[in-house]
């Protein structure tokens, strides 16, 4: 395969981002079978990077070797390096947990513990330790529900549970959960696939804003999404990397037929 | 046949559509009454499982709750220094408690003075219990200064008299068949109309241990015994049963090992109970040198014997904690102990206290392993200790079960009954704890 980030040239917005996370021929193996192939990819500091591709391509396993949350699955096996500001998060020497706090995620189903709203955005703070006194505490479950976009809706009921939310409204409160730890990068694994066009709509412009401050890599299924919401996309095809680039240029003009194929809607 | 056959059977000649036709409706109908025939199946079943119950409880009531009364009469006691305390000392330490006995017989034979034969004397004192005194030393031990006094006591009757007038035996069956013959008869006819004869709540039966007297019998030995034997048993397979849960489901490798150990697991909840007696036996008596018949024993059985189950439910319990829980934790950056204690256990604790409790139940009602370990001893004080000599409910209802006395027929009965108390009790805490911890979202 070719070196994918060199081969297209940093958008506007990119351009002057220093580098985020590196991923170098990573490969990953389910026991026998290897479901990547070696990705090359660079994700540019307060960028949205999209990742598309029929189901089974590997994006979200690429995803998930981010923040090492295939750790979790005894038979995978990541080969290659994916680095942090530099650093090679599968190094041994590397604490897993630190990891996560840098780099939090969202998943493409919402699960909010069963718990208060409150207790569900302390939770990461409390347990790296971020703050010990309740107005810091209440500090950050204001900002990190604002950021979410939950406030308004959730202030005067912080104590009920977040389960007994709507689906986007608990969506947004994974979202704030993962901001309140302030991470670095935030991965999102599909998180509209269970929402509906209103509650996608408002975790879009959400994702837009959150750009500012985080580093946001997306793995979607809707190819308008990722149009709408990213700045570059990556297009998976069954383990490889086919084509990573401007989402504009990507949806316009690809390069290879795979991609022009997909996103045309010939297979998906 | 039905509503929703009929009209439509109606319609059928006018179609020959595959689905309305004669045909379909023939199914359609067989299909109905094939539904109805299960549910009345089902119906039957049930009202089987609600008769049994029922005669069950009925033979129970009919049988046990006499037991709870005890029939009285009065006696006006001379209580004399001279043959309680022989030795002069004045003090309880120096009374022969033997003689109480003796007080209460002069009693009897102060109130039918006519009586005086040797052979119509034993008679006469086959009225009274012959464990009066005990009752009686029971109230000098409270009031001391009743020595030397004469007072008026209520105290339990014999047996065979209970058993008369609590109506367990026919008054009008011929003599050579009741423990009490005709003259023994008229004399509590006698105290009967005297009005010293009265029928009482049977408050022995909770304050007092196991005896060979069905009047001073009770269930306050063998129930602290089965409350101290449940607490060790609870402290032993509860971590133990939880901790080997979390082992297995959360953190185990998936190999031929892990395997074979859940096999074996739920081998072992299927192991007849007596083989865990005979464990306890060979290994906490004759290797370990542990006491017989003690509470410690009996509970580190019985956890042996309930600790598959508790691991079995606990392992069900956690598997039902849905995974997008533990990636929410983890993926927040907390460890896989974290994930484990802050979210996955309280989540399955419902389930967990559910499987225990009804592990704790069952082990209350086990019998034969405590057999096994001598805790069928005839232990006549609670014990006081984890250590010390003592019975459990089940056990004393076999023990009572085997023997003669009309009596204790009924005590079993009544036993059978407070057991039953406690394991409803054990059961509608498990429903009241699962209630309180559940999801209340």
């Amino acid at each position: 395969m070719m070196d994918t980030t060199t081969m297209t040239m940093p958008t506007e917005t990119t351009a002057t981002q220093p580098v985020k996370m590196s991923a170098k021929t990573v490969k990953v193996f389910y026991g026998e079978k290897r479901a990547l192939h070696g990705v090359n990819v660079d994700i540019y500091q307060n960028e949205v990077l999209a990742m598309i591709g029929p189901s089974g391509c590997g994006k979200s396993t690429f995803l998930r070797t981010l923040n090492r949350m295939n750790d979790t699955i005894d038979i995978c096996r990541v080969e290659g390096q994916i680095l942090l500001d530099g650093e090679d998060i599968y190094d041994p020497r590397l604490d897993v947990v630190q990891l996560r706090a840098r780099v939090g995620m969202v998943f493409q189903k919402p699960n909010p513990f069963p718990k208060s709203i409150y207790e569900n955005v302390i939770y990461g703070p409390k347990l790296h330790g971020l703050a010990t006194r309740k107005d810091e505490f209440d500090a950050i479950v204001e900002q990190s529900l604002k950021r979410a976009g939950l406030w308004n809706e959730v202030k005067d009921r912080l104590h009920e549970p977040g389960t007994g939310l709507s689906g986007g409204q608990q969506q947004r409160l994974c979202i704030a959960r993962a901001v309140a730890v302030s991470p670095e990068v935030i991965l999102m694994d599909e998180p509209c696939s269970a929402l509906d066009p209103i509650a996608t709509a408002h975790i879009e412009e959400l994702i837009d804003e959150l750009r500012e401050s985080f580093t946001i890599a997306i793995v979607t299924h809707n190819m308008q999404q990722a149009a709408r919401v990213s700045q570059r996309t990556a297009f998976f095809h069954l383990g490889d990397l086919v084509e990573v680039g401007p989402t504009e240029e990507i949806f316009t003009n690809p390069r290879d037929e795979r991609t022009q194929g997909y996103i045309t809607g010939r297979y998906g | 046949m039905t509503e929703i056959a009929e009209p439509m059977q109606a319609a059928a000649p006018m179609s020959t559509s595959r689905h309305t036709g004669e045909a379909a409706m023939k199914r359609l109908r067989q299909r109905y009454a094939a539904e109805r025939r299960f549910k009345i199946y089902g119906i039957l079943a049930i009202t089987f499982a609600c008769a049994m119950l029922a005669i069950l409880m009925f033979t129970l009531l009919k049988g046990g709750v006499s037991a709870f009364w005890q029939t009285e009469m009065r006696l006006e006691i001379l209580i004399d220094p001279a043959t309680i305390d022989p030795q002069g000392t004045g003090t309880p330490a120096g009374w022969d408690r033997g003689a109480f006995q003796t007080l209460v017989n002069d009693a009897l034979y102060r109130d039918f003075p006519e009586v005086s034969g040797r052979l119509e004397k034993r008679d006469l004192r086959g009225l009274v219990s012959p464990v009066a005194g005990v009752f009686l030393g029971k109230v000098l031990d409270k009031n001391p200064a009743l020595v030397g006094q004469t007072v008026e006591l209520w105290l339990p009757t014999s047996d065979g008299i209970n058993q008369i007038v609590k109506g367990g035996i026919d008054r009008d069956l011929p003599e050579a068949q009741r423990p009490i013959n005709d003259q023994q008869l008229a004399w509590f006819s006698q105290l009967e109309q005297r009005g010293d004869v009265r029928t009482t709540f049977n408050s022995t039966f909770f304050t007092s241990s196991d005896s060979n007297y069905p009047e001073l019998a009770g269930l306050l030995g063998a129930a602290v015994g089965t409350l101290l034997t449940m607490l060790v048993t609870v402290a032993i397979s509860l971590p133990i049963g939880v901790a080997a849960a979390v082992y297995l489901e959360e953190f185990a490798p998936k190999n031929k090992l892990t395997d074979l150990i859940e096999v074996n697991i739920n081998n072992l909840a299927a192991v007849p109970s007596i083989v865990f007696g005979l464990l306890g036996l060979a290994v906490f008596l004759n290797f370990f040198g542990m006491p017989r018949s003690a509470p410690l024993v009996g509970g580190l059985v019985l956890g042996l014997l309930v600790l598959p189950t508790i691991i079995i439910a606990s392992r069900a319990a956690l598997k039902a904690v849905p995974p997008s829980i533990r990636e929410a934790a983890l993926g927040m950056g907390a460890s896989r102990l974290q994930a484990i204690t802050h979210h996955v256990l309280p989540l399955a604790m419902p389930g967990i206290m559910t499987g225990t409790i009804i592990g704790m139940a069952h082990a209350v009602g086990e019998t034969a392993p405590l057999l096994m370990i001598g805790m069928n001893a005839f232990v006549t004080q609670p014990p006081t200790g984890l250590l010390d000599s003592s019975s459990v409910l089940p056990v004393q209802i076999f023990i009572w079960a085997d023997k003669p006395e009309r009596g204790f027929v009924e005590l079993t009965s009544a036993a059978i009954l407070v057991l039953l108390a406690f394991l409803i009790t054990m059961n509608g805490a498990a429903i009241w704890l699962r209630k309180k911890f559940e999801r209340r979202w």
